[in-house]
C-alpha cells in the first residue's frame, strides 16, 4: 500500500506536540525537588492518575499490535486483551496499596524498604533497566514505522522526533509532565477509539467493502481448473498459460502456481473444494534489496488492500450488505458468516525471497474461537507454551517498573487503590473496543498485508482523513506516553537506585533532580540509537520479554515481601537475579528465537517452549524461599517491620523529632532503630490490653 | 536515608482487613481466569459452542473483562467502608479513654 501524508494529519500532530511541550514547560517551574521529579510531588488526583495509568499501559503494542493481531487471527489476538486486562487484578488486590505504603520513587525502593540492602538495590535497578529496555526498543522502532504514513518522513526522523520530544517531557518536569501527557493521551485514545467503533457499527458489513462507496474494493479473480493426469493443469480461461513442470518450481512445492497473461506473471493458490484458482498477492525482495509488489514497484499501486466477508447471514438469510448493527448483531453476523483471511507463505526463487499472501475462506465460528494463531488443544509443549504466555500477561503487568512507579504520584494508599480501579475501567473499556476495531479492519477492505500493525489507523482512514489524522496522531501519542513512563523509570533506576543508593554518592535535593534529568537524557539517547539500529527488524517479541522478565524477576519478590515474614534481603536479591536470568535464558534458547533471530532449525532449540513464565516464576519463588530460609537471622532484624520503620524514619527526615532525639537516633544502626520501634509497639499494645481489661 | 513513602498519611487500621479481602478476591478471579486459560488450551472446541448471539469464547472473554471491573468496584466499596469503620472506631476508643 502507498501512504501519503496529509495536511490534516500534520496539523493535528503538530498541535498535539505543541500542547505536550507546553505541559512540560508549565510543570518544569514546579519541579524543584527529587520528590517532584520522580513522584510528581505525590499530589496527583487519583482519577487523573487512573487515566494516566491507562495512557502509560496502552502502548503501541496494545493499540496497534492487538488490533492488528485480531485483524489477522481473530479471537487469538483478543486473548492478549484479556490477559493484559486480567493483570490489573493482581495490581489492585496485591500490589497497589502496599507499593504506595512501602516505596518512595522507584521499584527498588519498595523492595528495599525493610532491608537497606546493596544487593536488592543493584538487582532491582538492573531488572528495571532490562524490562524498560525490552519495552523501549519496540516503541522506538514503532515510532519510526508510524512516521512514514503520517508525516511522510524517513524512519530515522520518526525515532529522533519521538526521542527528542520524550526527552524534553521527562527532562524538564519528570513525572508531573509525564503524568499529564499520559492522562491526555489515555483519555483521547479511549474517546476516539469509541468514535471509530461507532463508525464501524454504523457502516455495518458488506461482501464488497467499498468504504462507504468512496474506494472501490479490488475484485479478486477466480479461474475454474481441472487436473488431468499427473500435474497437467487445465484452465477454463485460455488467456492464462501455465509453465511446464510448474509443480517442481518453488511455488508448486508450496501449493501455488504461477500463470502468465499478456506477458505478465501472477501467482495463484488452489481452492480444491471449489475447484478454482484464487488470485494471490506477492512481495518479492530481489538480491539488491529492491521490493516488487505483485511484480511491480510499490508506487504503481498494484498491491491491494484486503479484508472482506464472502458470506453474511442475518437471521439465517444470506445478504450482501447489512445496515447499521449493534455490537451483538455485529458479532453475530461475523460468527455466522465467512471471512476471507490472507495467511502467507515464504519461499526462495533463485536469489529472490518471495512472500505469497493467499486467500483462505474462514468460517466466522472458527474465527471467534482460539486456534488460528496459538496451537491450542495440541501437544503438551504447545499447551504449556500458551498457558505460560497467559501466565506472563497475568503476572507481568503488576511487576512492570513504569507501572509501579505511578503509585507514588498519588497522596495515599487509598488513592493508589482508587486510581487502579479507574485504570481497570478505562483499560477494560478500551480492550472491549479492540475486538470491534480488529474485526472491523478484517471486514472493511483496509488491511495492508505487509504490516497488520497499521490496521486500526487504516480502518480510521476508511472513514475520512480527519479520523485517520487523529488516530494516527494518537498512535504517535501512545508511543510518547509509554516511552516517557519507561524513561522516567529507567532514570530513577540509574540516578536514584544505582548512583545515589548503591554507590552511596551523597547529593543535595537539587543535584538529585539534576542527576535524574541527566539520566533521562542518557537513557533517551540510547533508546533513540537502538530504535534506529533495529529499523526493519520485527522486535515486537521484546514486549513479551518485558512481561516474562517482570513476572519472573519482580513479582515473586514483591509478593513474598508482603506476605512472608521470613523473607530476607539475600532471598529477594537471589530471586530477582534468578528470575531475570532464567527468563532471558529460556527465551534466548527457545524455538522462536532459533527460527527468527538466529535463522536456525527451531527443532534443535534446547528449550521446548517460547514463553518462560510457567517455569521461571515458580523457580524465582523457590529461590527466594530457599535462600531466605538459609539466611535467617535471629532477633529484630528478621522480623517483618516494613510498615513500622517508615514512621520514625520519616519523622527523622522531615525534622519532626527534637534535636537531642535526632542526635541519639543518628548514632543508632538501622537494626537498633527497628528494635526500639518494635519494643515501643509492644509496650503500647500491652498498655492497651491492660486498659481494656480494667475497663471491662 | 531514602526509605519510606513519598508522601505522609494517617495510620490506617484497616490494612489487615483490606489485605485479607484482596487476597480472597485475587484467588477468586485467579480461579476464573485459570479456568478460561485451561479451557482455551485443552478443550478449544468447547469455546466454539454457541452462546447467545456469539459463542462461549467471546462470552467468557467479555465476562472476564466485566467481572474484573465489578470485583474491583466491590473491593473498593468494601475497603472504603472498612477504612471508615476501623479508623472511626479507633477515634471512638481514644475519646472514651480521655473521658
Amino acid at each position: 500500500m502507498n501512504y501519503h501524508s496529509s495536511a490534516w494529519a500534520v496539523s493535528i500532530f503538530v498541535a498535539f506536540v505543541g500542547f505536550v511541550l507546553w505541559i512540560a514547560y508549565y510543570y518544569a517551574r514546579q519541579t524543584k525537588t527529587a520528590k517532584g521529579f520522580y513522584a510528581a510531588g505525590g499530589t496527583v488526583h487519583w482519577a487523573v492518575n487512573g487515566i494516566a495509568f491507562a495512557g502509560d499501559y496502552l502502548s503501541a503494542a496494545s493499540f496497534l499490535g492487538i488490533c492488528g493481531m485480531i485483524a489477522a487471527y481473530g479471537y487469538d489476538g483478543f486473548l492478549y486483551s484479556i490477559g493484559y486486562l486480567a493483570g490489573w487484578i493482581v495490581a489492585l488486590f496485591v500490589v497497589a496499596e502496599p507499593m504506595k505504603r512501602m516505596g518512595k520513587y522507584t521499584f527498588a525502593d519498595a523492595l528495599d524498604a525493610k532491608f537497606n540492602s546493596k544487593g536488592i538495590q543493584f538487582a532491582a535497578a538492573l531488572s528495571t533497566l532490562v524490562v524498560s529496555m525490552c519495552y523501549l526498543i519496540p516503541q522506538m522502532v514503532g515510532a519510526g514505522v508510524l512516521v512514514t504514513p503520517l508525516l511522510g518522513l524517513a524512519h530515522v526522523w520518526g525515532v529522533i522526533l519521538v526521542g527528542t520530544i520524550v526527552i524534553i517531557i521527562v527532562a524538564t518536569a519528570g513525572m508531573a509532565s509525564t503524568t499529564y501527557v499520559q492522562f491526555m493521551k489515555g483519555g483521547l485514545l479511549i474517546v476516539f477509539s469509541t468514535t471509530l467503533v461507532i463508525s464501524v457499527l454504523s457502516r455495518g458489513l458488506s461482501t464488497n467493502p467499498d468504504q462507504g462507496g468512496n474506494v472501490p474494493y479490488h475484485k479478486f479473480t477466480t479461474i475454474p481448473y481441472s487436473m488431468i493426469g499427473e500435474g497437467s493443469l487445465k484452465l477454463s480461461d485460455k488467456s492464462y498459460t501455465v509453465l511446464d513442470g510448474w509443480q517442481e518450481t518453488p511455488y508448486g512445492k508450496k501449493g501455488f502456481v504461477k500463470l502468465t497473461k499478456d506477458g505478465k506473471t501472477s501467482v495463484w493458490s488452489f481452492d480444491k473444494d471449489a475447484g478454482v484458482l484464487r488470485e494471490a498477492q506477492t512481495v518479492e525482495t530481489l538480491k539488491d534489496g529492491t521490493k516488487l509488489y505483485n511484480g511491480a514497484p510499490k508506487a504503481e499501486g498494484k498491491f491491494y488492500a484486503v479484508g472482506h466477508m464472502s458470506e453474511i447471514k442475518i437471521k439465517g438469510k444470506s445478504v450482501t450488505k447489512t445496515g447499521p448493527l449493534d455490537p451483538t448483531q455485529f458479532l453475530s453476523a461475523i460468527q455466522n458468516g465467512t471471512i476471507v483471511r490472507w495467511p502467507s507463505e515464504k519461499l526462495d526463487e533463485g536469489d529472490s525471497k518471495v512472500t505469497v499472501y493467499y486467500q483462505k475462506f474462514t468460517k466466522g465460528k472458527d474465527l471467534l474461537r482460539p486456534g488460528l494463531k496459538f496451537k491450542v488443544g495440541g501437544t503438551l509443549n504447545e499447551n504449556l507454551n500458551f498457558i505460560s504466555l497467559m501466565l506472563a500477561l497475568f503476572l507481568g503487568t503488576a511487576a512492570l517498573p513504569h507501572i509501579l512507579i505511578r503509585y507514588y504520584t498519588v497522596p495515599s494508599p487509598a488513592c493508589a487503590r482508587k486510581s487502579t480501579i479507574v485504570a481497570i475501567a478505562a483499560i477494560a473499556f478500551f480492550y472491549v473496543l479492540t475486538l470491534f476495531m480488529g474485526l472491523g479492519a478484517m471486514a472493511n477492505g483496509v488491511m495492508d498485508l505487509t504490516d497488520n500493525n497499521m490496521s486500526a489507523p487504516l480502518l480510521a482512514k476508511s472513514f475520512g482523513i480527519f479520523l485517520f489524522a487523529i488516530i494516527s496522531a494518537l498512535a504517535f501519542a501512545t508511543v510518547l506516553g509509554t516511552v516517557s513512563g519507561l524513561i522516567i523509570a529507567s532514570s530513577g533506576a540509574v540516578a536514584h537506585d544505582l548512583v545515589e543508593r548503591f554507590f552511596g554518592i551523597k547529593m543535595t535535593d537539587k543535584w538529585k533532580v539534576r542527576a535524574g534529568k541527566l539520566a533521562a537524557i542518557v537513557v533517551g539517547v540510547i533508546a533513540m540509537i537502538l530504535g534506529i539500529r533495529y529499523k526493519g527488524m520485527n522486535v515486537s517479541y521484546l514486549v513479551g520479554w518485558a512481561f516474562a522478565v517482570a513476572a519472573s524477576a519482580n513479582l515473586p519478590a514483591i509478593v513474598m515481601l508482603l506476605f512472608w515474614k521470613r523473607t530476607t534481603a539475600k532471598g529477594v536479591t537471589a530471586s530477582v537475579i534468578v528470575g531475570m536470568v532464567s527468563a532471558l535464558a529460556v527465551i534466548l534458547l527457545s524455538p522462536e528465537m532459533y527460527k527468527e533471530l538466529y535463522g536456525l532449525d527451531p527443532t534443535t532449540a534446547p528449550m521446548p517452549i517460547d514463553n518462560p513464565a510457567i517455569f521461571t516464576v515458580p523457580l524465582s519463588f523457590l529461590t527466594l524461599i530457599v535462600v531466605s530460609l538459609l539466611t535467617q537471622k535471629s532477633g529484630v532484624a528478621a522480623k517483618s517491620a516494613a510498615p513500622i520503620v517508615h514512621e520514625p524514619v520519616h519523622m527523622l527526615e522531615d525534622g519532626l523529632l527534637p534535636e537531642h532525639v535526632v542526635a541519639e537516633l543518628e548514632e543508632l544502626s538501622r537494626n537498633e532503630l527497628v528494635g526500639i520501634v518494635l519494643d515501643l509497639r509492644e509496650e503500647i499494645a500491652t498498655l492497651k490490653r491492660e486498659m481494656e481489661s480494667t475497663r471491662s | 536515608m531514602d526509605h519510606g513513602p513519598s508522601t505522609q498519611w494517617g495510620e490506617d487500621k484497616s490494612t489487615g482487613y483490606k489485605t485479607r479481602l484482596g487476597i480472597w478476591m485475587f484467588f477468586l478471579y485467579c480461579a476464573i481466569y485459570a479456568g478460561f486459560v485451561l479451557i482455551n488450551s485443552l478443550w478449544p472446541s468447547l469455546m466454539a459452542k454457541s452462546f447467545g448471539s456469539s459463542n462461549i469464547a467471546v462470552a467468557y472473554g467479555f465476562g472476564l473483562i466485566f467481572f474484573a471491573l465489578v470485583i474491583a468496584v466491590v473491593y473498593n466499596h468494601q475497603c472504603g467502608r472498612a477504612e471508615e469503620m476501623y479508623n472511626k472506631a479507633e477515634l471512638f476508643d481514644v475519646a472514651e479513654e480521655e473521658e
